[in-house]
């Protein structure tokens, strides 16, 4: 029976892991545990629970920084950042509740570990691109750190953006320092009703390459557009796109203006205001559509022109529902349960275009048979490996979470 | 600056390398005439010159793996070079190595509005891309100073910024993919034109690396919607403390304007004399604040910041109402460079990050470091994002003046780390700033970095002596000794 170890500080967790490196046992990383079924299931001896790491250490609004250990609560930094009238602007999404974990309890540590984002990542960029600094663990048991407290810094290679998305397999993230940013004050959803995928997909390229500077374009198909629980999505009873625009209240007014009438040969327009377009983006932000039941979840990046196209094809074969964020570049999937999951299909429909798929929910048994990330040509595999190596020699850190190998 | 010893085993093999190199290249491809490669001596940091033992250029992803696999297998050094503009010797050659110039790659290979991204060779310029997509309403947002002459591989190589990266990001923010070849001569793709990465951020570690993971040979970038409006704000001060406290009023105005550009009372002087902007001359600071987007968006925040720099304390304040004028409002700052170059017979440009709030503290201290070492300096800077440009002004000519500008240079940026700040914020470290990578990085630090070097280049082959002031053997610093924690572990709390 495995151990739960809990470290107070950066200290006692270079500790934990040393003792691991020393007795050559694999460890798990978790924080508040909510994504532990996301990735590959990981073949560890204990657990290294990182959430009493927690708490912010330094937030300083004019400086547009804040630091703060990776246990701390996304609620505790957003509540924070409202109360200043900044925010995360990638968006960080909650989904725990795909796995069955309550809702607002991931932590700073896990977002960045696994560099999520939502609808914004069009415009304000991914975790990777926030995040300005770390202090981590490697797995020899070492403290380093890279980065630092300012926005611009070419000082050193950028280990922020490798450690971002590394799903704990090369070294526990002790604090990070993200980069914070003014919240919109105003905020507008341009609806365009009844278009089929292709002519979404159109249609948000068009507004995405129109400088109105949208900041958010889903198009989501009938079935998915009536269970956002949103009135006037629900009830014109057909697919809807979404197009957001922010900023202060003149600007986000006048191109909300400006994209009404360019969309309006597309098909009828509407718009969502306040609080009804914060849920609405909040739901493609979180996958809160995709949430009941023990479907597959699939989530897959594309070039966005190829949404429409890889979609359908994948959806057809799979009996599958989907709905498009990124302007087209990100397919989320729901498909009844299979023994590959899909995934034989879904990498067959974007070999031709580039792009890969991650296998959000799925069975243990299926996440152990199938690759959760996307697979990787001999070359690139085999410099993962050696990355790996460079920081976790004895693979003692999340062991095969991410692929079954390394 | 001390870089690795030459060895001279491999120089005494010139002729025969040329040769095996010819092999796999047009005969013209390969430059061993000692005039010729002269011309690759020194990059834009011209302080520090050395001719190459061999220069290659090569005009293929095929040609850059053949000639990698053959230097990595009969261990010779290799120093990639994009446009040569970097400002911290990053392309400055070896004694013992070949030369390395993508100069041959300068098509862009596919413009696609429809993913609103353009595929590029490593040596098309910057302000190139711009240009190809300007006539479609498009821009490529990263704008390096130098952007009419740097590569875009260089960019990529540096992280490099620019006027607008407070706004719209670093090269790392508008990158999507590349092509690279690593040093034994495999080719690996990273990214694409969709979002992430599906494994590690590989791509991510690359940008930034300044040519010692791998040789860039094709890159995809974003590219945006040109903005349909944009203002400027030329904004002066009577002292440094208050056009500092504006910067930061506005932002905690909630306002990230596309660029806000500093410069101090003898950078204002040499670039008025300069190109006559219409500077105010009697001013200790002065600021340049640019607006853009919608009309409506624009005009509203002109207004807030004229308001603002106004409580601020401004002693004068003009908004642009023409294009022409906000050009010109521009003129003065674009041209400092060369404006302070007419009045020095040369200077140190530094690149230092500090947080915004020590602004007027970092002047200061500047001004009594300029007093000890009888040199004079000039500061532009990017105040938006904290982003120093002191220039250092000094003549080579003059016995023990580079000494001093260089002993100058490095206290200015051991006082950016000293307040909470880092060394290089653009311009990278390269061999100017590597000894002082200690100041920042401990010996724990910089082995991590080194260890991940190792994963891409074993030999330590590709571009030694730049970013990292102590070279380890990689098989070294894969070793594992491990001090078991056993006095304190078996009291951590457990469940």
């Amino acid at each position: 029976m495995g151990k739960l170890i809990k470290p107070r500080d950066a200290k006692e967790t270079a500790e934990a892991i040393a003792w691991a490196a020393a007795d050559k046992v694999a460890l798990e990383l978790i924080g508040a545990g909510t994504k532990r079924d996301l990735g590959r299931p990981v073949a560890a001896d204990h657990v290294l629970d990182l959430s009493a790491l927690a708490g912010v250490r330094d937030y300083e609004p004019a400086e547009l920084v804040l630091t703060a250990g990776t246990g701390t609560k996304i609620a505790e930094i957003e509540s924070m950042l409202t109360a200043a009238n900044q925010e995360l602007a990638f968006e960080p999404p909650d989904w725990g509740p795909i796995w069955g974990a309550e809702a607002g309890e991931a932590t700073l540590g896990g977002i960045i570990a696994c560099n999520l984002s939502g609808p914004r990542r069009i415009k304000a960029g991914a975790a990777r691109d926030h995040l300005l600094g770390v202090a981590a663990v490697s797995g020899r048991g070492e403290i380093f750190k890279a980065g630092g407290r300012v926005v611009k810094n070419v000082t050193g290679y950028d280990l922020c953006k490798l450690l971002a998305g590394s799903y704990g397999t090369l070294a526990a993230l002790t604090e990070v320092s993200v980069k914070v940013l003014p919240r919109p004050e105003k905020l507008r959803s341009v609806l365009v009703f009844g278009l089929n995928a292709e002519k979404a997909v159109a249609a948000m390229a068009a507004a995405l390459n129109s400088p109105n500077d949208v900041s958010g374009a889903a198009y989501l198909p009938r079935p998915i557009a009536a269970v956002t629980g949103v009135a006037r999505v629900v009830d014109p009873g057909t697919s809807v796109v979404a197009l957001r625009v922010e900023g202060t209240e003149a600007s986000a007014l006048a191109r909300n203006d400006a994209l009404r009438e360019l969309l309006g040969p597309f098909g009828p327009i509407e718009e969502l205001h306040g609080m009804n377009s914060s849920r609405f983006w909040r739901g493609i932000r979180d996958a809160t559509h995709f949430v009941a039941g023990e479907n597959t979840i699939w989530r897959i990046s594309v070039p966005p022109a190829e949404g429409a196209r890889v979609a359908l094809a994948i959806a057809d074969s799979l009996e599958a529902y989907f709905y498009l964020d990124w302007g087209g570049g990100l397919i989320w999937l729901s498909a009844p349960e299979r023994s590959d999951g899909g995934a034989k299909i879904i990498h067959a429909a974007i070999a031709g275009c580039g792009g890969h798929a991650t296998l959000i929910r799925a069975s243990a048994a299926v996440r152990e048979a199938v690759p959760v990330f996307e697979p990787q040509a001999p070359a690139l595999a085999a410099l993962s490996r050696r990355v790996k190596e460079a920081f976790d020699p004895l693979h003692i850190l999340n062991p095969g979470r991410m692929y079954a190998d390394r | 600056m001390l870089m690795p010893t030459p060895d001279s085993r491999v120089i005494a093999r010139r002729a025969d390398i040329a040769t095996a190199l010819r092999r796999m290249l047009p005969a013209d491809s390969v430059i061993d005439a000692e005039d010729a490669r002269r011309a690759y001596e020194c990059d834009a940091l011209t302080a520090y010159r050395q001719s190459p033992m061999l220069v290659v250029l090569p005009r293929s992803t095929e040609e850059v793996s053949l000639i990698l696999a053959y230097c990595h297998g009969e261990g010779i050094k290799v120093v990639p070079r994009g446009a040569g503009t970097s400002l911290s010797g990053g392309a400055l050659p070896l004694a013992d190595g070949v030369l390395l110039g993508l100069g041959k790659f300068n098509r862009i290979l596919d413009i696609d509005f429809a993913n609103r991204c353009v595929t590029a060779q490593p040596g098309v310029t910057n302000l190139a891309i711009t240009q190809a997509v300007a006539g479609a309403g498009f821009y490529y947002a990263p704008d390096p100073s130098s952007q009419i002459a740097c590569s875009i591989g260089g960019n990529v190589a540096e992280n490099s910024g620019g006027v607008h990266c407070l706004k719209y990001g670093l090269t790392t923010n508008n990158l999507l993919g590349v092509e690279m070849v690593l040093m034994n001569g495999e080719v690996v793709r990273l990214g694409g034109k969709h979002f992430d990465s599906g494994g590690y951020d590989l791509m991510g570690i690359v940008t930034g690396s300044e040519g010692l993971l791998g040789v860039i040979t094709e890159v995809i970038v974003r590219i945006l919607a040109k903005p349909p409006h944009a203002r400027a704000l030329l904004l002066g001060f009577d002292a440094n403390e208050t056009a500092g406290a504006c910067v930061a009023a506005i932002i905690a105005d909630g306002i990230i304007p596309a660029g806000m550009e500093m410069m101090d009372r003898p950078a204002i002087h040499a670039a008025e004399d300069f190109v006559h902007a219409g500077y105010p001359r009697d001013v200790a600071a002065l600021l340049i604040v640019e607006l853009d987007g919608t009309l409506a968006e624009v005009d509203e925040l002109v207004g807030k910041v004229e308001a603002i720099a106004r409580q601020s304390g401004a002693v004068s304040v003009r908004s642009s109402t023409s294009e022409a004028e906000r050009a010109r409002f521009w003129a003065g700052r674009k041209a400092a460079f060369p404006a302070v170059g007419r009045i020095s017979p040369d200077y140190f440009c530094m690149d230092g990050t500090i947080p915004r709030k020590k602004l007027s503290e970092v002047l200061t201290r500047m001004a009594e470091m300029a007093a000890r070492y009888g040199l004079r300096v000039a500061n532009v800077f990017h105040a938006g994002d904290g982003n120093l440009h002191p220039l250092i002004l000094y003549d080579a000519n003059r016995p023990g003046d580079l000494e001093k500008a260089e002993a100058f240079g490095a206290d200015i940026l051991k006082l950016c780390v000293a307040v909470g700040g880092v060394l290089t914020g653009e311009h990278g470290v390269g061999v100017e700033k590597r000894d002082l990578m200690g100041t920042m990085f401990s010996d724990v630090d910089l082995d991590q970095q080194l260890r991940l070097k190792c994963a891409f280049d074993p030999g330590g082959l590709l571009n030694p002596g730049k970013v990292f002031p102590v070279l380890h053997r990689c098989a070294e610093m894969g070793r594992v000794h491990i001090q078991r924690g056993v006095t304190r572990f078996p009291e951590l709390p457990r469940f």
